[in-house]
């Protein structure tokens, strides 16, 4: 019986001291392995050339792919979210408000390769069709598989944060002679409006973090585009990709710096949806 | 302007609701409508049959079994090393971490559900890279527990949250009645509050199944291959259906293996969705039972 009380203590210290250990060795070794390419290449990195024939291993292209297919999918994934959420939460029928919260959960265990899968057949016919000439892998069905991707999550946000303004003051609006949409419009909103910031950093933290559908979807040319309609390559796509060159040269190293970036960018995100919305999360 | 704003609003919200289920559902019929029988014997073991690939190890080319194999065999092993650091986490979280403790730990924790998973990949990546510098004969190299290693640190947040939540709903005076009785705190945590929060404990644990049997990007850096069958130990390569999508969508060379990948797709979507159900239902079983007590 000892035994197992003191297993459990141990258990219990070690798992948290475990999580925090891990969290900044993840940082730590991406650093130490991304020394050599940073202090080789220096600020060459942030240059616009990716060719490694040529020794020019610029990572800008990959850091331009990530935020032009990410931030397109969460200005799609922000206004349907938002009009979900507020169904859900407020507008819809009573039946039907519950099974929009059931929908929503299940969406969320969808695989992200199976989007990315049914995307090429779904999509990339479409956008071939109406982006005139190209291959229809492009920043534009990338981002509007992932738009659909991070719905769930900032619907989750807006539900939640909508749903805890407070009872009192609920009534007070109603008391005040105002609609259930008015209610909403300009009670619940300003209200819930910290939990929607938060939903949102979350939502485009999850679009720059997702490597299935840009890698599956987006094309991958690592050079900066003219177009929604042409190909363009991500920083989490570039991982993917150039993990199969040699141990030693500078292309392998690059994909630690790009690492380095994705952990800083999304710790950000993180970090900000917390203080915003704090232990909500 | 106001009372044009307000009506919208109600037609956008169905709108909107209208629009995102139609979305989901014209993703997920078509995967369906596209495979072929995904849950008989043929797409499963080929032309090898149940008995022959399960009793008498006969290995299988032309079906999903090593994939489907693989995947479980990397859950389960993923989700044993993950429960036990998890759940420990979140009771640390809830039980005992204080002020600037609770709040630098929580933190961390959200940052770490919030890190991409190829992230998390190439930390796996990392560590076989450095074992291998350090160990040259001894490394385990890319393989199912590299993998499952990785995994585990990607659900363990979701772990720790689930389990901090759980234990943070249950009665204050539940909570206080072991200590009442004279328990010292892990003894209340032992035979009070495990017991009481088990059940919403486990459907987060089922639903850190599911995460672990979709991620993709994490396994192809630490040891998903094409062709590998079944693995022998955990120190071999393995298969699994995510990577089997991917890899098939962009190396397909016939109609025939194209179907399989839809196959695949259907069994994937039916894994996670069957773990769902099983932790909502014992969630909402919890709650209901919750709320008889009170």
């Amino acid at each position: 019986m000892r035994f197992y009380n003191h297993l459990l203590k141990v258990t219990i210290f070690s798992g948290a001291a475990l999580c925090a250990v891990v969290i900044l060795l993840v940082f730590l070794i991406m650093v130490f392995l991304s020394f050599p390419f940073f202090s080789h290449e220096g600020i060459k990195i942030f240059s616009q050339s990716w060719n490694p024939s040529s020794g020019s291993y610029g990572i800008a292209p990959m850091i331009f792919g990530t935020i032009i297919t990410a931030v397109p999918a969460v200005l799609i994934a922000f206004p349907i979210s938002l009009g979900y959420a507020v169904f859900a939460a407020e507008t819809g029928n009573k039946y039907l408000k519950k099974t929009a919260v059931i929908i929503i959960r299940a969406a969320s265990s969808i695989p992200t390769v199976v989007y990315a899968f049914a995307g090429i057949f779904l999509i990339v016919p479409i956008v071939r069709k109406i982006g005139a000439g190209g291959s229809g892998y492009s920043i534009f069905s990338a981002s509007l598989v992932l738009a659909i991707l991070i719905s769930p999550t900032m619907i989750f946000f807006f539900y939640d944060s909508l749903k805890s303004v407070g009872k009192p003051i609920q009534q007070g609006a109603f008391a005040l002679g105002a609609t259930k949409s008015e209610k909403v419009l300009f009670l619940s909103f300003p209200a819930a409006k910290k939990g929607i910031f938060a939903g949102t950093f979350l939502g485009l933290g999850r679009a720059l973090g997702d490597t299935m559908i840009s890698l599956m979807l987006a094309g991958n040319s690592p050079s900066i585009p003219d177009s929604a309609f042409e190909s363009a390559r991500t920083l989490t796509a570039h991982i993917a990709l150039v993990m199969a060159a040699d141990y030693d040269s500078p292309e392998f190293r690059s994909v630690f710096a790009c690492g380095i970036i994705l952990y800083l960018l999304t710790a950000f995100l993180s970090i900000t949806a917390n203080y915003l919305y704090k232990g909500k999360i | 302007m106001r009372k044009l704003k307000a009506p919208f609003l109600k037609i956008f919200s169905y709108f909107s609701f209208i629009l995102y289920v139609g979305v989901f559902i014209f993703f997920t019929s078509y995967l369906f409508i596209r495979s072929e029988a995904p849950f008989s014997s043929v797409s499963i073991f080929g032309e090898s049959s149940f008995v022959k690939a399960v009793f008498y190890n006969e290995p299988v080319f032309d079906g999903l079994y090593p994939a489907l194999c693989g995947t479980l065999l990397l859950v389960v092993i993923s989700v044993l090393i993950a429960v036990p650091f998890g759940t420990g986490t979140g009771l640390w979280l809830s039980e005992f971490a204080k002020g600037k403790k609770l709040k630098i730990m929580a933190l961390l924790i959200d940052v770490l559900s919030g890190m991409p998973s190829i992230v998390i990949g190439l930390f796996g990546f990392s560590f076989i890279l450095i074992f291998h510098k350090i160990f040259p004969d001894k490394s385990p190299g890319f393989s199912i527990i590299v993998s499952a290693f990785s995994l585990s640190i990607l659900v363990l947040p979701y772990i720790a949250k689930s389990t901090q939540t759980a234990i943070n709903s249950l009665d204050k005076s539940l909570k206080l009645s072991g200590l009442s009785l004279g328990a010292d705190k892990i003894e209340n945590i032992r035979y009070i509050l495990l017991p009481n929060a088990f059940p919403s404990i486990l459907s987060g644990i089922l639903l850190a199944l599911a995460r672990c049997a979709e991620d993709t990007a994490v396994i192809m850096l630490t040891g998903a291959v094409a062709n590998a069958g079944i693995p022998g130990n955990i120190f071999e390569r393995f298969e699994a259906l995510p990577f089997f999508i991917y890899y098939t969508s962009s190396e397909y060379t016939s109609q025939n293996e194209l179907t399989m990948a839809f196959n695949a797709s259907v069994l994937l979507i039916f894994i996670c969705i069957i773990l769902f159900i099983i932790s909502f239902g014992i969630n909402s079983i919890a709650s209901g039972k919750k709320k008889r007590i009170k």
